[in-house]
């Protein structure tokens, strides 16, 4: 609700800025001068997505050449970080986008589509519509493991997870479990189990060991253990470029106050705007003159994006205005509205951050009673809650 | 095996998604400046999305040069404005492109375009209907600013909504009133499914039920006793639809089209047959109260498709309603008088009311099965 009424007020005001926010137009004098840079050409990568593309144009109707598409879409959007491919992918699903009796394959991209623009519930309405029909589909059970836990729905997404073990690898199925068990309570045995699994289990690809890396990365980080940075290291190197990884991994090195580190890591991810968001917190650690740009340019994208109506981006606009914009008053409807779709790690915190900073006794309490429901450990934020009611300033 | 080995591919994108915002999405920015029949327009579209369209690089390098956007200038204009259409449909404004050129917005470069269009006339409302890249990505959005005689107005268009009207030249109120009101007096008027609803109600009002005689009507004693009987039915469907109307018109309540015209052409039945087989006489208020609920929501859709001006919504939805009405009133005080004094011949029972009764049924029927089976 607050989403809706911040979206809509914010969304007609932005629009002028945004429509009305670029420099002048130009006539270019050089032909040889280079406007655009297209990230991702001349790969591997680029190459296979370009023989799916003509694969699937010469007959759009068959779901066994529009699925590989989609999903080698899907993939791009995750490495380029560049939400397009979602849209691409969207498009190559077409004729199965709007079908509640699409085949199976469908579903399961269409969900992860949905689920990657928060539209969480409609992922899992697909997802649920797929374990109906094969009770046995991993793919389907791990999505919805993964929608749930960020939902913070950990009991239903748990019993994804234990019937994981049955039908995955078990390394997928101990990844699934130690994301929940880490933030409800049992970390330690969560960081050991999946320690152990990632060295001993067999059927440990490259992705599982990124992914596996990256949690363990990220729990350390929670628990204040200084082996975070060796986590996140073998998850870079197992992974390649990851949007995602990296920023877990410039968090934990913000948090840790190496900031240069950050800036070394992500000096040139400028194109990403949750990276940028990173590197302007760590310009602005360092005093760097780059700083006011990188604010700048940030500033004129969430204003693009309000124009546009999208609510995806509260998480980040709420840090944004916290933490570079120095205005824990604008951060905290945001953080709230967040809240009400995503409930990981991050967003308690960045609202318990701006509800400290405001004095919110409302939304200090709802963070107080999730700590207190989920018994989510997290260093930093319980030094920031403190065991007490709302710091008076 | 097949489904196994598709699961183990796909392992590698269901790892914690990345949202959605680590990259802006597609947009465009499309300005329109309204002068009279000349619309100026400037549109901001990425090079990325002209790429994945029409392929800008023409060397594969990964890098767009200016010399690469320049050749295709000419592909690029007919690509993106096959895609805008300003104007009606049946008299779209043609446009031609008067410059190319390049701007750098938050998230990268775009080619700017701009153009004149010039319509037959200066349109008091301009419809744009925009249809770039949805095809290709439905997540596209464009951003339009209109600006018209000093003033800016905004709009979003996306896959689900492409084609927006917007009013540019308000007329004065009083104008405005006259012209909704205008628009209601129209429809029941050519309304056929709502006028032949009501005369079914109307048409027993100059009979009473007989029990005496072997016949099961006989003339009503009083113009009096006839007068308040159509004031009543009168009023209670005014009330219903108007209810109805006013509930849909402002959004709290929608139902599906197809369900609403074939409820009301079964109202219309149902009202006709009650002439033939008598079940309701007294109460026939109550028949044209409950279907008149009904109708209204038909009188919303008709609403819908003139355009609802969002600022001046109420002085649309009474002048509407009050034009309906009144074409209704003109429609009693036709049938009335006549039909009261012909109440007491055999010509009135036989013709306009029995062979009347059973032949709006009929019509009505026909209505239905074509409406709720969509023939």
């Amino acid at each position: 609700m607050i989403g809706a009424v911040l979206c809509c007020a914010s969304a007609i005001a932005s629009l002028f800025i945004a429509v009305g926010a670029s420099a002048a137009p130009y006539l270019p004098t050089d032909d040889a001068q280079v406007l655009e840079h297209l990230p991702g050409r001349n790969t591997t990568q680029y190459r296979e997505l370009k023989a799916l593309q003509s694969a699937a144009a010469r007959q759009p109707e068959d779901l066994s050449r529009a699925a590989p598409l989609a999903a080698a879409y899907i993939r791009a959007s995750r490495t380029e970080g560049d939400p397009r491919f979602l849209g691409y992918a969207q498009a190559a699903l077409g004729l199965w986008w709007k079908d509640p009796n699409a085949p199976t394959q469908a579903l399961v991209l269409r969900a992860t589509i949905l689920q990657s623009s928060h539209q969480f519930d409609a992922a899992v309405a697909d997802l649920d519509r797929v374990s109906q029909r094969e009770p046995r589909n991993a793919q389907a059970a791990l999505t919805r493991a993964t929608v749930l836990t960020v939902q913070g729905k950990y009991a239903q997404a748990r019993k994804d997870c234990d019937h994981l073990f049955a039908m995955a690898p078990q390394i997928y199925a101990t990844i699934c479990v130690a994301a929940i068990d880490s933030v409800t309570g049992k970390s330690a045995a969560a960081y050991e189990s999946l320690q152990q699994a990632l060295t001993s289990l067999p059927r440990t690809d490259g992705t599982a060991l990124a992914w596996g890396e990256t949690l363990l990365g990220e729990i350390a980080h929670r628990r204040n253990d200084p082996a975070a940075e060796r986590h996140f290291r073998a998850a870079m190197n197992a992974a390649g470029r990851d949007i995602y990884l990296l920023g877990a991994y410039a968090d934990w090195l913000l948090d840790q106050r190496r900031p240069a580190d950050v800036v070394a890591l992500l000096q040139n991810e400028t194109r990403v705007d949750a990276l940028l968001l990173r590197l302007a917190l760590a310009q602005k650690m360092l005093n760097r003159p780059e700083a006011a740009a990188s604010i700048e340019t940030l500033r004129a994208r969430f204003d693009a994006s309000h124009a546009r109506g999208d609510t995806v981006h509260q998480r980040e606009n709420a840090r944004f205005e916290f933490a570079l914009g120095n205005d824990p008053r604008s951060a905290l409807p945001y953080a709230l509205a967040n809240w009400q779709v995503q409930r990981e790690p991050a967003d308690i915190r960045i609202l318990a951050e701006a509800a400290v900073a405001t004095n919110d006794v409302a939304g200090f309490a709802q963070v107080k009673r999730w700590l207190a429901e989920t018994r989510l450990e997290y260093g930093a934020l319980t030094v920031l809650v403190g065991s007490g009611e709302v710091p008076a300033k | 095996m097949s489904r196994w080995l598709l699961s183990v591919a796909l392992w590698a994108f269901v790892w914690p998604m990345m949202p959605a915002d680590a990259h802006k999405p597609s947009d465009s920015y499309l300005t329109l400046r309204v002068d009279g029949e000349r619309i100026e327009g400037q549109w901001d579209i990425a090079l990325r999305d002209l790429d994945f369209a029409l392929g800008l690089d023409a060397n594969g390098d990964g890098d767009i040069t200016w010399g690469e956007v320049k050749a295709k200038h000419t592909e690029i204009a007919a690509y993106a404005l096959a895609r805008l259409r300003l104007g009606p449909s049946n008299a779209p404004c043609p446009t031609q492109v008067s410059e190319h050129l390049i701007d750098d917005h938050s998230d990268g470069a775009y080619a700017v375009m701009r153009f004149v269009a010039t319509c037959a006339a200066a349109p008091k409302a301009l419809s744009v209907d925009y249809r770039l890249l949805f095809d290709l990505d439905p997540q596209h959005r464009g951003l339009l600013r209109l600006e018209y005689e000093g003033k800016t107005r905004a709009g979003i268009f996306s896959v689900d909504l492409p084609e927006q009207k917007f009013t540019l030249s308000e007329l004065p109120k009083w104008q405005q009133f006259l012209d909704y009101g205008n628009e209601g007096v129209w429809h029941i008027w050519t309304g056929f499914d709502h006028i032949l609803f009501l005369l079914s109600l109307l048409l027993p009002a100059v009979l009473v039920r007989s029990h005496t005689s072997g016949r099961r009507w006989a003339a009503a004693a009083s113009f009096r006793v006839t007068f308040w009987d159509v004031v009543k039915v009168v009023t209670a469907f005014t009330l219903a639809h108007s209810i109805t109307l006013s509930l849909a018109a402002l959004g709290v309540v929608t139902l599906p089209s197809r369900l609403v015209e074939s409820a009301i052409a079964l109202s219309v039945v149902l009202a006709a047959l009650n002439n033939l087989w008598p079940v309701v006489y007294e109460k026939r208020w109550v028949i044209a109260f409950c279907f008149g609920l009904i109708h209204g929501f038909g009188f919303a859709s008709v609403l819908a498709d003139l355009g609802l001006p969002q600022e001046s919504l109420l002085i649309a939805l009474v002048a509407f309603n009050l034009g309906v009405e009144l074409g209704q009133l003109v429609i009693v005080s036709v049938f009335l008088p006549i039909a009261f004094a012909l109440r007491a011949s055999a010509f009135y029972w036989r013709v306009p009311f029995t062979g009347g009764s059973g032949a709006i049924a009929l019509v009505a029927m026909l209505w239905l099965v074509q409406r709720a089976f969509n023939l």
